[in-house]
């Protein structure tokens, strides 16, 4: 249902809402904040409760305004809400703002110092003395800003009915188990929990309670998902240029890398390169995917930009890599902390000339890990690109998830010749050449360099080249060789990851999107299911586009396609692919830089289902 | 029956498909000296990669080497793509080509990274001071002054793409004419047992586009002032080391894998083993005029990129899934972190 708030005036008498509600906290960029609400985020979890943690950032190293809101759902529903009703006030630049954003019968946490004046009287003012409680404590001075984040932590565990001591282990957990900033920090939020306790009375209906929906989940970044992912598919090579959002992805493979650290000699078994840019980047990756490696890189828009010249090359010379666009908003610099789907149309056609690109579209934090390693499979085996498209909110941002999946299928080298079987080649085809199509599926036999075979060598370019990888302006040769990649791609669908369908509703109205677009879309479906009308949806995880979909959109009256750009880039992708007439394919975009919310689909779906 | 080298090959087996240059092109004479130097070292070819960007230059490892996997890039990006596949495979030998246009101008920035990485690769500059494929345009490394037909005086000073590689950290830095075969190949021989990037900036006529004699990138200017800054020999490391020379007249330089160069010093006293000599002497020759070749700068070199980064000393490539994937038990255990 969608929650509307009735006039609740502070401290009226009314039925305690539990376990679904959202608060913002509002501070400074830099400010450490960041430690206090993962904190917050670790003990609601703790609690059993379901949670999700969006942050909103700038673009900027210190002083900006940022926001963090934390949802809690006890129907376990994790998309952005449109409305939070606590706002946790620590910035005063933004906090006028922050206060009039509060719905009727909202909560307002602000510093006691600022003797704020209160101009609303359909909310509940909890003013708590930031400063004091720091002074008491003897914190070294360049500990203090972040330190007295903690003072909002002890109030909302009091006010909300967070237990000190699962806050003591979120605490303990988010300083990875360091007894001395656990009890710094703890000493803080104790001190906050018992003034608040002694000195304000509750005046809101809002309440943690313990469940059990979070036992055996984990919690974690897309961003380590896709890390650890691709850790256990194998990478050896990533090269990378540092951008926001896709930073943390290598940050995470430093750390995780580890795993397969030779035990006794330390030596790594995945080598992490900065590059001096993106080109670099992806130079790297289609040098080491040439000779063999299972090469990544991860970026986001520009990084995308940059890559374009060596995307096509790698998609024409037929290499294997692994591409994560962690997306962010453009055209250009654009809004670079904010989220986006805006990269899908630029990415599956990535490279000059009739180029298609292999896309992944996960949609979860489960499907960053699993994609993480099925990438490298899908690229190696159609030996081409293949793009990993996420996003910042899916990247960033904390997900609940059952625990990962360990892969069910071994690592698959698709048609790599070795030294130990090239001979056997050899002898069974009288013959090898680079392009030649034995199979008839498109898929070339590719050899690596160093296979110890005099006829094993071939030379990879760019320019155009007949089946022996001979240098060719034939147009006989071009058109033959553009008709096999056309061909090895329709291969390769039967290797993407197939769309998710829920056709258990209606064959009237149909849904399709991807990405961290789901759990608004799971959550507006029910809304509408609650008002009648049912939807079926499919969820696209790959491009091309497969039969699947191209069923799904003749099946259905009506089509909303629903993705967080501003041209509706999916929409358009569809009605290139679908012959017939796609009138009844509509396109919901948004593209507003938020993670969306079920209330904009759910809005816009109604309005235009009572056309 | 044709002489064989150590491995048994012939001369031709080191040969690639035939030049599409325009006859006398400098290229082609570098090529015959590097499919000479694999031949005399007795190179077992699929251990070499062979690697280009875009231009005239960047065409020619299709012809040498038929029997190495070769791979011509895009324009001044080949760098990324020899660290990636020498990182990929530490076993493998690189030898890349490039040009004036590829190195001095779209490539520069890949070229001073792959210095400062000192990823181990023989890169060649075939440098001619124009743009041959599309007609004749100066490079960044022609002549101040220097007039050509289409457009007119170049106003722009010369990039010197050695005195790049001696700042940007190079440990073995050369200039050679394509026009004296006999110092490309001992060069060349030097530069592929050289542990980390050897840069060879080899002034390499376009008959075409700029041999006009006014031009210090054209044979006739090249034949007339060249100025070796001494006699190179490369000796292999089972060779044993001859003195003939006059004590003092020689330098001799070991290499990481046993060999050596000799160095046999001509009119000049330079010693190319020390970095600020070497900055002086290449000012003074731009300054000058000169056309002085040679090994400019040697210095014992740094780790290579896969040392540096402590990478499996088995190469990447070969690892198995066992190394490759860890277990499903530490799966779990990284999933007991997060919950």
């Amino acid at each position: 249902m969608v929650v509307t708030h009735e006039q609740i005036k502070p401290g009226e008498i009314h039925d305690p809402i539990v376990n679904d509600f959202a608060f913002t906290v509002a501070t400074k960029n830099g400010s450490g904040s960041q430690t206090s609400n993962l904190v917050l985020i670790r003990s609601l979890f703790k609690m059993g409760i379901p949670v999700n943690g969006k942050n909103l950032f700038p673009s900027n190293i210190k002083g900006l305004p940022t926001w963090y809101t934390i949802r809690v759902s006890k129907d376990g529903y994790t998309a952005r809400r449109a409305t939070t009703e606590i706002a946790i006030a620590m910035n005063e630049a933004t906090a006028q703002q922050d206060i009039e954003n509060l719905p009727s019968g909202g909560v307002c946490i602000l510093p006691q110092e600022w003797k704020w004046t209160h101009n609303r009287d359909d909310i509940a003012y909890y003013e708590i003395p930031v400063k004091e409680t720091i002074k008491q404590f003897d914190i070294p001075t360049e500990r203090r800003e972040q330190v007295g984040n903690m003072v909002y932590v002890g109030a909302v565990a009091q006010l909300f009915d967070i237990p000190l001591d699962i806050v003591h282990q979120g605490l303990f957990d988010q300083f990875g188990g360091k007894e001395k900033p656990t009890k710094m920090n703890y000493n803080i939020i104790e001190a906050a929990y018992k003034w608040t306790a002694e000195n304000i009375q509750k005046q809101d209906p809002y309440h943690f309670a313990p469940l059990d929906m979070t036992n055996g989940k984990i919690l974690i970044t897309g961003n380590e998902a896709g890390a650890l992912g691709s850790i256990f598919g194998g990478v050896t090579v990533a090269a990378w240029y540092p951008i926001t959002p896709s930073t943390s992805l290598i940050d995470s493979m430093l750390d995780y890398r580890n795993l397969r650290k030779d035990p006794e000699t330390g030596e790594h078994t995945v080598a992490v390169i900065q590059a001096e840019d993106e080109i670099a980047a992806i130079g790297m990756v289609v040098g080491a995917g040439w000779a063999g490696a299972r090469a990544m890189t991860s970026t986001s828009g520009p990084g995308i930009s940059l890559m374009s010249e060596f995307a096509g090359l790698a998609y024409f010379a037929e290499i294997p890599a692994v591409i994560w666009d962690i997306t962010r908003v453009g055209p250009s610099t654009g809004l670079p902390t904010r989220t986006s789907q805006g990269d899908i149309l630029f990415a599956h056609f990535l490279g000059h000339g009739d180029t298609k690109q292999v896309c992944l579209l996960p949609g979860s934090v489960a499907e960053c890990f699993e994609f993480g390693w099925r990438a490298f499979d899908i690229a190696e085996k159609l030996q081409t690109p293949v793009f990993v498209i996420s996003d910042l909110d899916l990247g960033m941002n904390l997900w609940m998830s059952d625990p990962f999946e360990y892969p069910d299928e071994p690592l698959d080298r698709g048609k790599t010749l070795t030294t130990e079987n090239f001979q056997q080649f050899y002898d069974e085809h009288g013959e090898w050449f680079r392009f030649r199509d034995y199979d008839n599926d498109g898929i070339p036999y590719r050899t690596l360099p160093g296979t110890d075979h005099p006829f094993a060598a071939y030379f990879t370019r760019g320019t155009g080249h007949d089946e022996f990888a001979v240098y060719s302006e034939r147009s006989e040769d071009w058109v033959k060789n553009m008709k096999r990649l056309r061909k090895k791609l329709e291969t390769g669908k039967s290797f993407l990851p197939k769309p998710v369908v829920d056709t258990a509703a209606s064959n009237t109205v149909g849904i399709i999107s991807f990405g961290t677009n789901d759990p608004a879309v799971q959550e507006a479906r029910d809304w509408l299911a609650s008002k009648g009308m049912g939807t079926n949806y499919l969820r696209l995880r790959a491009l091309p586009v497969t039969g699947e979909v191209l069923d799904f959109v003749r099946n259905h009256e009506r089509v909303y396609v629903i993705e967080n750009n501003f041209d509706g880039q999916l929409h358009q992708i569809l009605r290139m692919e679908i012959p017939e007439d796609t009138r009844h394919l509509k396109s919901l975009a948004l593209g507003d830089g938020l993670p969306m919310t079920p209330n904009w689909i759910y809005d816009n779906i109604l309005e235009q289902e009572r056309q | 029956m044709a002489r064989t080298n150590v491995i048994g090959l012939e001369r031709s087996d080191y040969k690639g498909r035939p030049s599409t240059l325009c006859p006398g092109c400098g290229h082609d004479s570098i090529s015959n000296q590097i499919i000479s130097m694999a031949f005399d070292l007795g190179i077992e070819r699929h251990r070499i990669i062979k690697l280009s960007g875009i231009g005239c230059s960047s065409k020619t490892p299709a012809y040498f080497l038929g029997g190495s996997h070769g791979f011509n890039a895009i324009h001044g990006r080949m760098p990324s793509v020899a660290t990636g596949a020498l990182i990929a495979n530490r076993e493998l030998r690189a030898i890349a080509v490039s040009g004036d246009g590829d190195t001095g101008s779209i490539g520069l920035g890949q070229f001073k990274h792959l210095i400062r990485r000192n990823i181990p690769i023989v890169y060649i500059i075939e440098n001619n001071g124009v743009y041959g494929l599309t007609k004749g345009q100066f490079s960044a490394t022609a002549d101040e002054g220097q007039n050509l037909k289409y457009y007119g005086k170049n106003e722009l000073p010369p990039i010197d793409l050695a005195l790049e590689a001696v700042a940007g950290g190079c440990t073995f830095v050369a200039r050679s004419f394509s026009g004296d075969a006999k110092q490309v190949q001992a060069l060349l021989k030097a530069a592929i047992n050289h542990h980390g990037t050897a840069v060879l900036d080899i002034i390499s006529p376009c008959v075409t586009f700029n041999n006009a004699e006014t031009s210090t990138k054209s044979y006739p200017y090249g034949k007339e002032h060249e100025e070796p800054l001494h006699d190179i020999h490369f000796i292999m490391p089972q060779e044993e080391i001859t003195v003939d020379y006059e004590e003092g007249e020689t330098i001799t330089v070991d290499l990481h894998d046993g060999s050596h160069i000799q160095l046999k010093k001509l009119e000049r006293d330079y010693d190319p083993r020390n970095r600020e000599s070497a900055i002086i002497l290449l000012e003074q020759a731009q300054r000058e005029h000169l056309f002085l070749t040679g090994l400019l700068y040697y210095e014992e070199p740094r780790p290579t990129l896969v040392e540096t980064e402590h990478l499996s000393k088995t190469p990447l490539i070969t690892l198995d899934e066992t190394q490759l994937r860890p277990s499903a038990d530490v799966l779990t255990e990284v999933m007991n972190r997060y919950k």
